[in-house]
């Protein structure tokens, strides 16, 4: 049971990593745009949050950093894609070579570095002591756990039941009648897409200053932001399927981490300790789990007549006829 | 009836850019000067990012020219780097003709190393059967191995609708964990993270084995894999311009809706070209194997090759035969950026390169023009 | 934006809407020449014309999504300049537009509530329900706020869109062709809903091509041919569907081609109770049936939309039918590819020939060759002779006088007409058995119109079996041997041309058959053989 503890717990706060970047694709999305990048945005908010936290001593600091360098960095996403009307496929892959080379040039000499100031953990003091559910999501879990427990609803409400949700709602599914009523689509665009890098900045700051502390190169993300594009499918586009997704995942890389550990696995024998090798094929489930999320959420969508915003992926012009 | 709003703006500037789409195609030589002014570009701005790391641009890049063209043994090993890049650029070229965004050409390139090292060290022929009979059962192995890698997102596309993109980059991780698995586990040499080294007859010759014949040669680890690669390259520049499935790819990647009305099945073809996709980066991975590496062992096999072969097949417009000269410069930027510091900088400057691409392919499409604007009621 | 409560000093004038003189020129054509036009407060006013006569251009100037080149236009006698819709709004005038401006994922509240300023950031949406629900019971526009729009039906959600522009205080409402998207029960509800608006002061504006519907909701009625008001504001009361018919259709002197008489052979094309249903999943075609001989040209006449478009795919495949049989020379075509009716002769120039019947992107070579691609001489072993397909492309160059520097010119720098001739050069010179042909002439010149005249009689009299839809009336008569009516998804009866001189009443008699009149209510009403 324990052991059950240990690995929600762990999951949660490796969830909330893929959570902000999650979330942050969504808002792109939801407006219009594809961002492929994360991968790389988030790369470069882990190596800004680090080596900025590194100079300064102060990790809050580099979280604030990292969100800037890359919304920035997403801007070159929005220009291209949006007022230059280019393919939002290849731009976002091309951000993510761009993200990443950037990162691993800027970062130069950061894995040796030492450690830095980490952003804090917390226990909450009431909640803590729920049995079961106390010690999983409030006992000691970094600050960004939390502060992702407040972001899920909020980002909910606000796409939901305000006024700029509903105009960012309307730009990612019918722009041509937004725009016939006075919203600005190119504007919106832009911002929502600088939201998304935003938030994938904010992802990757809480890898290197909170879950697993550090610079690893490319090794620091590992495919998570590819993991968070997948999960925004299957989330349908809503940020309370999204923190599912996002913790069940977490979960599940945990889970495969400490399966290889015991010497006993469920009374019997633990494979996984006397082949260290078949670790190998633990490694390929959450990747082809993200597939299986991905065959159900498209099929779901089709089966619901929901799916992704309509105009999703085409370049907005106005005068044209339909999307 | 044309659909043009005019709507009067008040402006608050005394011009107004104005975006056109071009009427006429532009001159032949302006699509290769865009391109060429983009590169241009993308260097400069590298140099100012690698200049901000520290680095020194104009030494990295007179670096990065003796290095790799600067003699005949660095061109040979310039080759050498290029001619995996040629081979998966290739398979994607004709994926994204159709549309098909396979960024699993890494996956599908390792997969392709594994059924080559499968032919050898599952020890089906034994040491000193001749190359005759390895080679081409390696490349067999190979190609068939990416295919099926190619197969399973083409398949998940066509029968689901699941983004390939996704699909394929996920298939990439799996393929990783899968060869790892058997240079670990299964195949491993001494517990050792490789596997033994393949016999000498399931090498691809190289030039320094003539030698004796050419002086020249001496040294030089130029491989037969260049050959499969300019092959591969002609027939699928063939096969894309002047045959009927070619015909049929450019028209389904072009227009969906008109390739239905031709008749043309495009589920059919998806499945079909990602499985072409898959076994020309099976091809690369083999070549590497067999010809470079001559052994499973993973930061070889898994160096990226699939990725730089994205931008390379883009940077080339698709066409194969512009693919080969392009995949030449990537060796080059490759096999010198090892010895740069910092050492991200031709991933970054690749980055570079294919954002400005990107962003001058809107000078081939639209006119910038610059209005003074009038006063309107 | 709250409803005006203040339409009670606007009284005096009889005129709240008045355009006078208004012209509008687009690139080939002069869409609006000097047109006058009044809409008096209180009154439901139609606007009659064919596709292409005017209508909804100069509904759009008046509703501020166009701008007159010359003319003035008087709100409440006041003169007026919009500068986009949102002006137009500003003013009392809103339009409810044939495709809906409606965010389907979204709920009627929402929808209504996008673009304004107010609520400022939360959306307290059962508030706004109620307000919206209040609304609409006060026009007898019944609707569900909290719905979503893809939930709803066609009608319900033209209803949205009216309320939608009641709730920013629209005073005139421009409806245009509400009824196109209606089933024929919800018209009689839409009617209902317009004449409790009219009770409450506001004034209607109706576009439309179906004359029944006209003359049973309008109080008067303007018809609008080619550009030019032919009458204008005629009282709906004294006035006949064969008068309007007449001012729609006109009594321009038909343009005759030598058209030698043919002996028709047997039937090529034969459609049994057809029926099908449209993107939208509303039926399109409710029981169609039509024959085409060998050696004939068949022409179907018809305003836009009433499923001519779906008829065309799906005998070329490229739609599933519901029901109902479509073979060619006895072989079953319905649902089946479009390259098995390819194999069967079948060939097709498609309404949209820059989303379906182009390739942008690829040469004009390359699209020249889709349907020969795959045999000789162009293929052979699988591989394609490009010098022979480059030869033949020059050649229907010449031949269609398509204007172009080389053939390897990407297709999407063709102007409209040239586009059509490269279709049509590639469909025409295959020797189809059935060829169905949806507007070919459109975009072209006079002279280039004759020229495919010319090939399709030739094709006619080489024994090709042709399905002409146009919404050329005079196109129809001079080429055709027989033409139907079709008039919301069913044939409203069959006109014998053959050779003969075109009269008068074969033209009224079509024109009857277009708005809705079957053929035996003609004859029996005016007695005739037809």
């Amino acid at each position: 049971m324990d052991a059950i503890i240990i690995i929600l717990q762990a999951g949660i706060a490796s969830g909330t990593v893929l959570l902000f970047a999650t979330l942050g694709e969504i808002f792109s999305e939801r407006s219009g745009v594809m961002n492929l990048g994360v991968e790389g945005m988030m790369l470069l908010g882990a190596m800004s949050a680090f080596s900025t936290t590194l100079a300064t001593g102060n990790p809050w600091l580099g979280m604030l950093v990292a969100m800037l360098m890359a919304g920035i960095l997403s801007q070159v996403h929005a220009f291209i894609t949006i007022t230059l009307r280019a393919d939002q496929v290849v731009s976002g892959l091309a951000l993510t070579f761009l993200g990443t080379g950037i990162s691993l040039v800027l970062g130069e000499g950061l894995s040796k570095a030492g450690t830095v100031s980490l952003l804090p953990s917390a226990t909450i003091p009431l909640l803590s002591l729920i049995p079961v559910v106390g010690p999983i999501f409030f006992t000691d879990q970094n600050y960004m756990v939390y502060i992702g427990y407040l972001m899920t609803p909020l980002a909910w409400y606000f796409i939901n039941r305000t006024r700029p949700g509903l105009h960012l709602r309307a730009v990612g599914e019918y722009p041509a009648a937004a725009d016939a009523l006075g919203i600005s689509v190119y504007g919106l665009r832009y911002f929502y897409v600088f939201v998304g890098g935003l938030l994938s900045g904010l992802a990757g700051a809480t890898i290197s200053l909170a879950v697993s502390p550090g610079w690893f190169s490319e090794l620091t993300t590992g495919g998570q932001g590819w993991i968070a594009v997948g999960l925004v499918i299957f989330a349908q586009w809503d940020p309370f399927r999204a923190v599912i997704g996002s913790y069940a995942f977490g979960a599940l890389r945990r889970l495969i981490l400490d399966i290889q550990g015991p010497t006993l696995l469920l009374g019997f024998a633990n494979p996984f300790y006397y082949n260290p090798y078949w670790g190998f094929f633990l490694q390929m489930i959450p990747y082809a789990f993200t597939i299986t999320v991905l065959v159900i959420g498209s099929r779901e969508a089709t089966r619901k007549r929901i799916g992704a915003p309509a105009a999703l992926g085409t370049p907005y012009i106005r005068g044209e006829r339909g999307l | 009836m044309s659909e043009n709003t005019t709507k009067i703006r008040r402006n608050r500037f005394p011009f107004s850019v104005r975006l056109e789409p071009r009427l006429e195609v532009p001159p032949a030589w302006f699509p290769a000067a865009v391109s060429l002014g983009a590169i241009v570009v993308a260097l400069f701005l590298g140099g100012i990012l690698i200049t901000v790391a520290g680095g020194d641009a104009i030494q990295s890049y007179i670096h990065i020219a003796k290095a790799s063209v600067g003699d005949v043994g660095v061109l040979s090993d310039t080759i050498v780097k290029a001619t995996p890049i040629l081979l998966t650029a290739l398979a994607c070229s004709v994926a994204f003709r159709m549309k098909l965004w396979n960024i699993g050409a890494e996956g599908q390139f390792i997969m392709g190393a594994f059924g080559a090292g499968a032919v050898v060290l599952t020890h089906i022929f034994p040491d000193t059967t001749s190359p005759w009979i390895f080679i081409p059962a390696m490349i067999l192995a190979g190609m068939l191995a990416g295919a099926i890698w190619g197969l399973i997102p083409g398949l998940l596309k066509a029968k689901f609708n699941v983004n390939e993109i996704i699909s394929s980059l996920m298939m990439n991780y799996i393929a990783i964990a899968w060869i790892n698995f058997f240079i670990f586990a299964v195949w491993s040499e001494g517990g050792f993270q490789m596997t033994p080294k393949f016999p000498e007859n399931a090498w691809l010759p190289r030039l320094l084995n003539y030698a004796a014949a050419m002086p020249v040669f001496r040294g030089l680890t130029t491989h037969l894999g260049l050959l499969l690669g300019v092959v591969a390259a002609v027939i699928l520049w063939l096969l894309i311009f002047h045959s009927r499935w070619g015909y049929e790819i450019r028209l389904i990647g072009d227009n969906p809706l008109a390739a239905r009305y031709a008749g043309i099945n495009i589920t059919q073809n998806t499945i079909l070209v990602m499985m072409l996709s898959g076994a020309l980066a099976g091809l690369g991975g083999m070549s590497e194997v067999a010809g470079v590496v001559h052994r499973l062992q993973t930061s070889p096999v898994a160096a990226g090759y699939g990725f730089t072969g994205i931008i390379v097949a883009w940077l080339s417009k698709l066409n194969p035969l512009v693919i080969i000269v392009v995949s030449v410069l990537f060796g080059a930027l490759i096999l010198a950026g090892r010895e740069i510091q910092p050492s991200g900088v031709p991933k970054m400057i690749q980055g570079t390169i294919l954002v400005c691409l990107i962003a001058s392919d809107f000078l081939l499409r639209y006119r910038i023009q610059i209005v003074r604007n009038t006063e309107e009621a | 934006m709250e409803i005006s409560e203040n339409s009670e000093h606007k009284k005096e004038s009889p005129f709240v809407v008045e355009m006078r003189g208004i012209t509008k020129r687009f690139p080939g054509t002069l869409a609006n020449d000097h047109v006058d036009f009044q809409l008096k407060r209180g009154e439901i006013h139609a606007l009659l014309g064919e596709n292409g006569a005017g209508k909804s251009t100069l509904m759009n100037i008046l509703a501020g999504m166009y701008h007159q080149d010359s003319g003035t236009i008087l709100v409440n006698k006041k003169p007026v300049s919009f500068s986009s819709p949102r002006d137009a709004i500003k003013a009392g005038i809103g339009m409810i537009h044939q495709h809906f401006m409606l965010v389907p994922s979204q709920t009627v509240t929402e929808n209504i509530l996008l673009g304004l300023d107010a609520p400022r950031f939360l959306l307290n949406l059962p508030e706004y329900d109620t307000k919206i629900a209040a609304l609409g019971e006060r026009f007898g526009l019944k609707v569900d706020p909290s719905i979503k729009i893809w939930q709803l039906s066609v009608g319900e959600q033209q209803r949205v869109e009216i309320l939608k522009m009641l709730y920013r205080g629209a005073e005139v409402l421009i409806m245009d062709e509400p009824t196109a998207v209606l089933a024929p029960q919800e018209i009689e509800g839409l009617f209902n809903i317009l004449r409790a608006m009219v009770a409450e002061g506001k004034s209607i504006i109706f576009i439309s091509h179906k004359l029944q519907e006209v003359t049973a909701i309008a109080n008067s009625i303007s018809v609008l041919r080619r550009g030019k008001l032919t009458a204008g504001s005629l009282p709906a009361a004294n006035v006949t569907r064969e008068e309007l018919a007449r001012q729609m259709v006109g009594r321009d002197v038909i343009f005759h081609l030598e058209k030698k008489a043919h002996e028709a052979g047997e039937v090529v094309l034969d459609i049994k109770d057809l029926k099908a249903e449209n993107d939208k999943g509303l039926p399109a075609l409710r029981g169609l049936s039509l024959n085409i001989r060998s050696g004939e040209i068949v022409g179907l006449a018809g305003v836009a939309g009433n499923g001519q478009r779906e008829l065309a795919q799906v005998i070329t495949g490229m739609r599933k039918c519901a029901s109902g049989q479509v073979c060619v020379n006895g072989d079953h075509v319905d649902n089946h590819s479009p390259f098995y009716g390819i194999q069967r002769g079948i060939s097709h120039i498609p309404e949209d020939r820059t989303h379906v019947g182009t390739a942008p992107n690829l040469s004009i070579t390359d699209n020249m060759i889709m349907k020969k691609y795959r045999s000789s001489p162009i293929a052979d072993h699988g591989m394609l002779n490009m010098s022979v397909a480059t030869k033949f492309a020059n050649e229907m160059r010449t031949s269609y006088e398509i204007i172009v520097p080389n053939v390897e010119t990407p297709a999407r720098l063709l102007s409209g007409g040239n586009l059509q001739k490269v279709i049509l050069a590639r469909e025409i010179s295959g020797q189809p058995a059935l060829l169905v042909a949806v507007q070919p002439t459109r975009g072209l010149d006079v002279g280039a119109i004759e020229g495919v005249h010319r090939l399709l009689l030739a094709q006619r009299d080489a024994g090709a079996a042709i399905l002409l839809i146009s919404e050329e009336l005079e196109e129809l008569l001079s080429l055709s041997d027989r033409v139907y009516a079709i008039y919301e998804g069913r044939t409203m009866g069959e006109v014998q041309v053959g050779t003969q001189e075109t009269s008068q009443d074969m033209v009224e008699t079509i024109g009857l058959m277009m708005t809705g009149t079957p053929l035996d209510q003609i004859k029996r009403g005016a007695g005739q053989n037809v």
